[in-house]
């Protein structure tokens, strides 16, 4: 009936429309270059990015949902594979790697090698602070939660600032089941 | 607490099914009712085609369909006879966890019915003699997905007023056997 969720997101990747990496780099790159301009504190953009990320989060579940067609994930460890594997790939054209599983298997960290958004930028003395793929870690955060996980996403390691790799570490904080919005009974 | 109002239901006659292809609503429309419902409870949309009997105002019938499809959840997913863990009546279950309810018919309409683990939730209603709608629910889906959810004006989780979506959906309704 319902076509088998594929495991990576090769095949989906072939069939959504895309853009040109560039043009998605360039207009992500004047996004934040003007939030600075706006709002001058490093720190308040870093947390205006993570807002903006948590809006496209919770509309971006959806399409993901539908493009996708992945059933409900058993466990966390199985969500972090599929946002590793078939969501960055849909959405960003890059795979991630899932390592660092603490003992409960709550925590996992999500290694980029590669991340498009932030080709040829380099990051100024007055924004060492700046945690420039914080949309991501929004992102992540609001779609989890309309899948009924409460997150908590933070960057490890992050290129610009001279590490290796990029590295978001996300935590679920707890699962929230539905229920039931009626509470009157007339 | 009252489900039905005024004296309306003594009139429910059971009439035959119709054949597909004569219903009598948007012309070839063999579809009568689509429901679509958030997590929160809150009806995004509700369309009509082909509904000559009323029963309730839309808020109740709303209230009335969205309770039903949330404890009918719990508890196929309850009676399950093949799923391992015990949870207990009344617990809540997550959008998509259990094994999932699609459709349940009666003699005068077959009700269709899909939930995504995002708690979306779209009901179709149509004639009994329609068949598996979960490829038709599935591309309802990603038509919602394309008109609403890409739509910059449209706030997350209020009522759909989008007209490219609505003339979308007729259409594809329209092909719907």
């Amino acid at each position: 009936m319902a076509p088998l969720a594929p495991r990576t997101g090769d095949a989906i990747f072939a069939n959504v429309e895309r853009v040109n990496a560039e043009l998605f780099t360039l207009t992500y790159g004047a996004i934040v270059r003007q939030l600075l301009t706006d709002l001058e504190e490093v720190e308040e953009v870093n947390k205006e990015l993570d807002q903006m990320g948590y809006n496209i989060g919770v509309r971006l579940i959806d399409e993901f949902l539908a493009k996708s067609n992945v059933s409900r994930c058993v466990d966390f460890k199985e969500t972090a594979n599929v946002i590793a594997k078939v969501g960055f790939k849909m959405f960003l054209g890059v795979t991630a790697s899932v390592t660092n599983w603490d003992a409960e298997g709550t925590t996992c960290s999500l290694v980029l090698e590669d991340n498009p958004l932030v080709d040829f930028v380099e990051l100024p003395d007055t924004c060492q602070g700046l945690h420039y793929c914080n949309i991501l870690s929004g992102v992540i955060r609001g779609a989890l939660e309309m899948v009924s996980m409460k997150t908590e996403v933070a960057w490890v390691r992050d290129m610009l600032h001279g590490d290796d790799a990029y590295e978001l570490q996300v935590k679920l904080v707890k699962q929230v089941p539905e229920e039931y919005p009626y509470k009157e009974d007339d | 607490m009252q489900f039905f109002g005024g004296s309306s239901v003594a009139e429910i006659a059971p009439s035959p099914a119709a054949p597909p292809g004569t219903a009598t609503g948007l012309a070839g429309n063999n579809a009568n009712m689509l429901y679509i419902f958030n997590r929160s409870g809150v009806c995004l949309l509700y369309r009509e085609w082909h509904r000559p009997l009323h029963t309730l105002d839309p808020q109740q019938d709303q209230k009335l369909m969205f309770g039903l499809l949330f404890s009918l959840r719990s508890f196929t997913a309850k009676m399950d006879p093949t799923s391992v863990d015990k949870g207990n009546l009344g617990v809540p279950l997550l959008p998509g966890q259990g094994c999932s309810f699609y459709s349940f018919r009666t003699n005068t309409y077959k009700l269709s019915f899909m939930e995504c683990p995002s708690g979306i939730k779209i009901i179709l209603v149509t004639h009994p003699k329609t068949g598996d709608m979960r490829e038709p629910l599935r591309y309802i889906y990603n038509i919602y997905v394309e008109y609403v959810i890409k739509n910059p004006l449209y706030v997350h989780g209020s009522p759909i007023k989008c007209e490219l979506f609505n003339t979308n959906l007729d259409q594809y309704v329209k092909t719907l056997v």
